[in-house]
């Protein structure tokens, strides 16, 4: 074989590399979306100076409403994070220290709450305690039947926000847990330590940076919810700053742009703060522990086995199974105040929803549509920027931190950036996208680039780089080798993050609240009006389509998990 | 002709110089070993000359075209070098002959073409009818073959291979010498060979280059470096050389040394003057007899067919040596040492170079 040459190709090379292009495209992408309606939402307030803004934010934070939606925001944010941490804590020390009995299934229960839209979750809770509900037909629950739904006020968004919340908190101290070293907790107790002691003394204060790390996760997300504070706030006259924000905006339109923007800054303040305490709690506290011994094995409940089983069981059976079945009892019924038996059940309204109502047919293909662009245009930008960032582009890295922001803040604020952004006609063009479909889509692709960029990347971060170098030696350039080599690799990781955008974006609701437009509803919308207007039994019958399509996916990607690289689900365990 | 050649080549990343002043020239068909301990930046000579890292100091020639300078960097991509990786680096979600056409397909070069060329590299490595076959099935040592065809298919002038048997178990190691022997022979290919093996690089390489701290400290073939190494350093990495210190009574090819106060006659460089010196011993060379140095002896095991001595010098009680006798001592702990054999250790920059004592 000595006959070849070595071919060092000279030939033409563009003076811009393709890794080059590729970068500024994705940067252009991710500014314009990401970074550059933030800034317009900041420079509204702040247009006159930072005197003159903080004046108009305090002007604004002078009205006693403003003044009652943010001390209602923190106190159902703070309450619905202590329940979040009961709830997650104390289900996760159960399911990772103890032989409680059916673990897999109780931990797909608690998650669960993750899966199902905020606004899902809160009509389920509504049929589950309403008047109309089927648990007071049950034998000698018939005394408790109330006159008016307990859930609508303070102690309703607390509850239905704690639950759904705390599967955040469980999954960051289960992962916790689960790196523990066994040794630790032998040599506790070998120290003469009993379970409980141990638990105490030394498993939870390791614990500490994960526990705070979750909770502060609840608590940016209790802020930021919308979907419960709507169903249950608004008629039950508990404003928060999100219900607040939509309705001055719903009620006055964009001229009450500037001071929802100063309203909405409150609220991403207390945002930035939770965030501040989490991302502190992971580098701060963080205790280093030997990582080399091998894990733990709990302890054993013994003689408690069986109650322990039966009283979890219960608990998530409540917390978990009995809504969901309450919503669909509430789809199944004919009219809203029929109580549901076998002679008045009826799937009319399922049908209904999907082939006679034309405001639900429209959400559903809009939904559709709009989540399955969302998920490919997210996933086709988010491949090459990982690539680029785990190959070493600062540039790239910088990217991957701003389209953070728009994940993490709460829907509210990003939906008020894109109107302040996308009102005014585009320049050049002359048209506005406001009122079109979109707006929508533009601001999913800001909201959920994040939740494709993660998996891609700790799939990247995973693979052995010598792959890549051997593409390289065999002469194969970079667009290639990220077609040919890199996107094979990371298929199932795109996959994965394909649909966690499609289930995010299939149900939205925060960010949609304030875009959609007549002609223009999705999912989260419709669910969200039908019951505004009372007509319960039809958002519970689309609610049930959209738990259909969340939880098929869902399981779906859980099938692929043995594909997935450690990291890619968010419930992944 | 000089297939790669380096000169003053240094690489530094960030505050840190991992590798400097390096010079190297590889003729057609070279085999040459990088030897060094870890971290001692034969990996990264390598991949300077693949193209993965860009030169800081330096310049690096393929067939005397300049590929890489400060400022001047040929991509990988564009070197035509074909390199195994220790961890094989095969595109799992490629068969066997999708791994080897692979570099092909980027030629574009035609089917039919590429399907022969895929099945000759194969056979080449011994793996005939291999080619629908999926990489995660193949052995450890079938993996390891996988990936030298895959660049041998691209009829490379260079191959590099970086600790190619590391990840292969003791039996396999063996015979994967002896395969890439035989390759070697076959496709008369250039070769740079990193490993921290000596055994592996003894059996195979035609020169040796031995690293240490980002420097090349020796070139030569495996038994000059054995016979005469350069350093002290040298001479210790490459079978436990036992470096002590000795007096030059008369230079000259056989040189008349003073050795714990006995005279011996040891090998010694040109250059070497009249004065102290480092020298080095092998183990072998020293046995217990009549006529030698005065030591002590502290320890005698049985090794199979000899016993190893531990021995120290009347004159120099610091000092631990290692020797060899067919039978082992009589209780009497006082004996004398002869040296059969030695290396006078040439004098750097007129510096002795002896680092500890030995052993």
């Amino acid at each position: 074989m000595a006959g070849g040459a070595l071919r060092v190709r000279a030939g033409w090379r563009p003076p811009i590399s393709t890794e080059a292009l590729l970068l500024a495209a994705l940067g252009l992408y991710l500014l314009g979306l990401c970074v550059w309606p933030l800034m317009r939402f900041l420079a509204l307030v702040f247009e006159g100076g930072l005197v003159e803004g903080l004046g108009f934010v305090g002007q604004v934070w002078a009205s006693r409403a403003a003044r009652v939606a943010t001390l209602n925001t923190l106190d159902a944010a703070l309450w619905a994070t202590v329940l979040s941490v009961l709830l997650g804590a104390g289900m996760a020390l159960l399911v990772s220290l103890t032989d409680v009995r059916g673990r897999v299934v109780l931990v797909f229960l608690l998650i669960l709450p993750l899966l199902i839209p905020p606004q899902v979750s809160a009509l389920a809770w509504l049929s589950l305690i309403g008047p109309q509900s089927p648990l007071w037909a049950l034998p000698g629950l018939e005394g408790f039947r109330p006159a008016r739904n307990p859930l609508l006020g303070r102690e309703g968004v607390i509850l239905v926000m704690g639950i759904e919340h705390a599967p955040m908190v469980f999954l960051a101290l289960r992962a916790g847990l689960r790196a523990l070293p066994g040794d630790l907790i032998d040599a506790a107790r070998g120290a003469g330590s009993r379970p409980l002691g141990t638990v105490g003394r030394v498993i939870l204060p390791l614990m500490m940076p994960a526990l705070l790390a979750g909770a502060a996760l609840a608590f940016v997300s209790a802020i930021g919810n919308f979907g419960v504070p709507a169903l249950l706030g608004i008629p039950g006259r508990y404003p928060v700053l999100s219900t607040l924000i939509y309705q001055r905006l719903s009620g006055f339109g964009p001229s009450a742009l500037p001071e929802v923007a100063a309203l909405a800054l409150i609220l991403a303040g207390i945002a930035a703060a939770g965030i501040m305490v989490q991302a502190v709690a992971l580098r701060r506290f963080a205790v280093p522990t030997d990582r080399t011994g091998g894990g733990h094995h709990g302890f054993p409940l013994g003689r408690a086995r069986g109650v322990v089983t039966a009283a979890v069981w219960a608990l998530m059976t409540v917390l978990a199974i009995l809504p969901l079945l309450a919503l669909l009892a509430a789809a199944l019924v004919p009219s809203v105040g029929v109580r549901l038996t076998l002679a008045t059940a009826t799937i009319g309204n399922l049908v209904d929803v999907v082939a006679g109502l034309s405001m639900t047919q429209r959400a559903f293909v809009n939904s559709l549509t709009l989540a399955t662009m969302a998920a490919v245009l997210t996933l086709a930008a988010a491949v090459p920027l990982a690539w680029l960032a785990t190959r070493g582009f600062r540039s790239a890295r910088l990217l991957n931190l701003a389209s953070d922001v728009p994940y993490v803040l709460p829907g509210i604020v990003l939906s008020i950036a894109f109107i302040l952004t996308f009102l005014p006609p585009l320049p050049g063009l002359g048209i506005s996208l406001y009122n079109t479909l979109w707006i929508l889509l533009l601001a999913y692709l800001a909201r959920f680039f994040a939740l494709a960029l993660r998996p891609v990347m700790s799939a990247l971060a995973q693979l052995d780089p010598s792959l890549e170098e051997a593409a390289r030696n065999a002469g194969a350039r970079g667009l290639r080798r990220l077609l040919t080599i890199v996107l094979p690799l990371v298929a199932p990781a795109v996959g994965a993050g394909a649909i966690l955008v499609f289930l995010g974006a299939f149900s939205e609701l925060t960010v949609s609240a304030l875009l959609w437009s007549r002609g223009n509803e999705t999912l989260g919308v419709v669910v969200f009006s039908l019951y505004d207007e009372g007509r319960t039994t039809m958002a519970a019958a689309v609610s049930i389509w959209v738990l259909a399509v969340v939880l098929t996916l869902a399981g779906l990607v859980t099938l692929l998990v043995r594909r997935l690289p450690q990291g890619v689900l968010p419930w992944q365990s | 002709m000089a297939v790669v050649s380096l000169s003053g080549v240094g690489f530094s990343a960030g505050a840190a110089q991992i590798l400097s002043g390096i010079d190297l020239v590889l003729n057609e068909g070279e085999f040459m070993a990088l030897l060094g301990p870890s971290g001692c930046g034969k990996s990264t000579l390598l991949r300077l000359v693949a193209g993965f890292e860009q030169v800081t100091e330096g310049r690096i020639e393929l067939e005397g075209r300049g590929v890489s300078a400060p400022g001047r960097h040929v991509p990988p991509e564009d070197r035509g070098i074909g390199m195994v990786f220790q961890s094989y680096a095969l595109w799992p979600h490629l068969d066997v002959a999708g791994n080897l056409g692979y570099g092909l397909r980027v030629r574009r070069m035609p089917a039919t073409e590429r399907a022969r060329r895929v099945a000759e590299a194969l056979e080449t490595v011994g793996l005939a009818g291999f080619e629908g076959r999926r990489v995660q099935n193949l052995s450890g040592g079938q993996r390891q073959r996988v990936a030298l065809a895959r660049c041998l298919a691209m009829k490379p002038r260079v191959l590099l291979l970086d600790e190619p048997l590391a990840n292969l178990d003791a039996h396999l190691r063996e015979a994967m010498v002896d395969e890439l022997r035989r390759l070697h022979r076959v496709t008369g290919v250039t070769v740079i060979y990193v490993t921290h093996d000596q055994a592996e690089a003894m059996a195979m390489a035609d020169r040796i280059a031995v690293m240490e701290a980002g420097r090349v400290l020796q070139i030569a073939t495996p038994q000059r470096l054995w016979r005469e190494p350069a350093s002290a350093s040298v001479a210790q990495f490459l079978g436990r050389g036992q470096v002590v210190p000795a007096e030059v009574l008369d230079p000259g090819a056989d040189a008349r040394v003073r050795l714990f106060g006995h005279e011996a006659i040891l090998r010694a460089p040109a250059g070497v003057v009249c004065g102290p010196a480092d020298v080095c011993l092998r183990r072998g060379d020293l046995r217990p007899a009549p006529e030698g140095f005065k030591a002590r002896l502290i320890d005698c095991r049985p090794l199979g067919d000899t016993h190893l001595l531990s021995v120290v010098p009347e004159a120099a009680p610091d000092i631990v040596l290692r020797a060899e006798a067919a039978v082992a001592p009589s209780a009497d702990d006082h004996l004398r040492i002869a040296v059969a054999d030695g290396w006078v250790l040439p004098a750097i920059d007129g510096e002795r170079t002896l680092r500890a004592a030995v052993e």
